[in-house]
């Protein structure tokens, strides 16, 4: 659906030109939710712009559903940009304009006829559940209402494509959360393809199928979720995986710990018909596993745990221990060798 | 109260003849310095770097123009361009006369108190309605001047009560006005309370039109 290809993007700036984006390639298949994960400044504002050319990229293409729109001419360029919707961290939305008329000026402007603008703004307020607000200005909506206001804007338009820009980084957990429901039920339901950008691994988890590391301009990693939340390669994708598994423990617990044993961090894929792999282990090995942190998240497709286990014993019997686990699928990594400092991020 | 009466009988007719030309004057010019100052505004906004139109030429051309005219005080500018007043109306005398070198002096200040309401429209929006196909002259009237309205009535409001001081100087070329009625008999023939009761209303009229602005982009900002 969306296929970008070798885009590269340079900026002309005072202190010097800025690559904000070298040959990146990704492709969004049709009716998927797509993230690029990134830190500020990582390039994926300017890789989402180009999409819909609000930023024209230096080199490289892109092409929706078959068309390059870099090609375009400036009136087809309008037409194109109307099947391909945005919503942004900052909402956008008219101040000056109720509920109503944000949705409806866009419309009347893109020669939408009359009667179809009135129930276009009603079904499209409804889907995000907002019929009630359709007389307010935008200052008495709370931060999720606006956004919400700003995504039935969008769909108004009957796009096949979502794009959107950190959506949910200036809302509180539990109205993201809301949100990035609303983007999952758009998707499946009137079958939207949607690529976002994000800063938070937690977006990823939750509504994407398919995931692209970016830092530097570049993409780094990119795949499922699932493999890329299973075994994340880069050290940037890694920390990103970790940073939704807060596993943090005191130095004094650290001391005690690496005296006695290892302390291994495990990553698996959540089978609950699965023999429970520690108390096999337990069993089989002289090791006593002892659970110091562990967190099991929903990704969008399955549950997955991540647990970090000190396993008190002899080095070799760990070592047979961890074998052992990683036979049965389980992703190891050490964390804290016996008597050694190493510590993960 | 028989006072007041005398008063009105002698120069009720004076004083409300020079309301209705400092009127015209104002509202005419007005109209006029907006038809053209609102579109060099909007240029001004466009053509600067990092815009749509951006055109360093024009925007440079365009600065340096308006801060020209804007240097010059009203009273210079009057005589200043009196061929450029002759060539355009006829005249160079009168209500007629005057109404030029209003809209010289008013246009381009509107024209940079547009630049600086359009200028403070969220970037954001504007690029919200480009991502949604809308053609840039939509934009410009639909997102930039709409959501600039309160601040624009606002700017409105101190150009005019500029104006209505610029206006005071008509008299020099014979287009009367409350400024003109003040200086010849409050000043010249010494008729203190003439000159009390202009500038009574002038103060009463800049105060009203003061609120009326308040009021009026009050109720346009909705945040
Ligand atoms: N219009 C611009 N002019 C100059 N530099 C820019 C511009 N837009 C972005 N950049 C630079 O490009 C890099 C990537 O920016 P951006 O795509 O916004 O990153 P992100 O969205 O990942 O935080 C940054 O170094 C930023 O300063
Ligand atoms: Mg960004």
């Amino acid at each position: 659906m969306i296929k970008i290809s070798n885009l590269s993007k340079t900026f002309q700036a005072k202190k010097g030109t800025i690559e904000a984006l070298r040959d990146v390639s990704l492709e969004v298949k049709k009716g998927e939710i797509f993230g690029v994960i990134g830190y500020s400044g990582a390039g994926k504002s300017t890789l989402i712009r180009s999409v819909n050319l609000l930023e024209k990229p230096t080199s490289g293409t892109v092409s929706i559903d078959g068309t390059d729109i870099t090609s375009l001419s400036k009136g087809e360029l309008l037409k194109a940009r109307r099947k391909i919707g945005m919503i942004f961290q900052g909402f956008n939305l008219l101040k000056t304009a109720t509920v109503y008329d944000n949705i409806a000026i866009p419309l009347k402007l893109t020669g939408v006829p009359k009667e179809e603008i009135d129930e276009r703004v009603n079904r499209y307020l409804n889907i995000v559940g907002l019929a009630d607000k359709v007389d307010a200005y935008p200052a008495q909506l709370s931060g999720g209402q606006k956004q919400r206001v700003a995504i039935a804007r969008a769909l108004a338009h009957e796009p096949e494509v979502l794009l959107s820009d950190e959506a949910t980084s200036a809302l509180d957990p539990d109205t993201t959360d809301a949100i990035l429901d609303l983007l999952l039920k758009i998707n499946q339901e009137l079958g939207i393809t949607i690529l976002l950008i994000t800063h938070e691994m937690h977006v990823i988890q939750r509504i994407c199928d398919g995931v692209a590391v970016m830092e530097n301009g570049e993409i780094v990693e990119q795949g499922t979720t699932l493999d890329v939340f299973t075994s994340p390669k880069h050290l940037t994708t890694q920390k990103f995986v970790n940073s939704i598994f807060n596993h943090q423990l005191s130095n004094d617990l650290i001391d005690t710990l690496r005296n006695t044993g290892e302390i291994i961090s495990l990553k698996f894929i959540d089978h609950s018909s699965q023999e429970p792999a520690l108390a096999v282990v337990a069993k089989k090995f002289d090791v006593y596993p002892n659970i110091l942190s562990g967190n099991i998240t929903q990704l969008k497709s399955q549950p997955f745990g991540s647990l970090l286990v000190h396993f008190k014993g002899e080095e070799n019997e760990v070592q047979k221990a961890i074998h052992y686990l990683q036979n049965q699928g389980i992703q190891t990594d050490e964390v804290i060798k016996h008597g050694n400092n190493k510590r993960i991020s | 109260m028989e006072i007041i009466n005398g008063f009105l009988d002698e120069w009720g007719e004076y004083i409300w003849e020079a309301i209705i030309q400092t009127f015209q004057m104002v509202s005419i010019s007005l109209i006029i310095s907006i038809v053209i100052g609102l579109p060099l505004g909007v240029l001004l906004v466009l053509t600067r770097p990092g815009k749509s139109l951006e055109n360093k030429y024009l925007f440079g051309f365009l600065n340096v123009v308006i801060n020209i005219i804007r240097s010059i005080p009203f009273i210079i500018l009057l005589f200043f361009i009196l061929p450029f007043t002759k060539l355009i109306v006829g005249t160079t005398i009168g209500v007629l006369g005057v109404i030029v070198p209003l809209v010289v002096f008013t246009a381009p200040y509107i024209a940079r108190l547009m630049e600086n309401s359009l200028l403070e429209v969220d970037r954001g929006v504007l690029e919200a309605y480009e991502a949604m196909g809308i053609k840039t002259k939509d934009i410009i009237w639909n997102v930039m001047v709409r959501e600039a309205r309160p601040s624009i009535v606002l700017g409105l409001t101190i150009a005019t009560i500029g104006l209505i001081g610029a206006t005071a100087m008509a008299g020099l070329v014979g287009a009367g006005g409350l400024g003109d009625l003040a200086y010849r008999f409050g000043h010249l023939r010494y008729e203190p309370t003439v000159m009390y009761v202009t500038v009574g209303i002038l103060i009463i009229l800049v105060q009203g039109l003061q609120s009326i602005g308040n009021v009026v982009a009050a109720r346009l900002k909705k945040d």
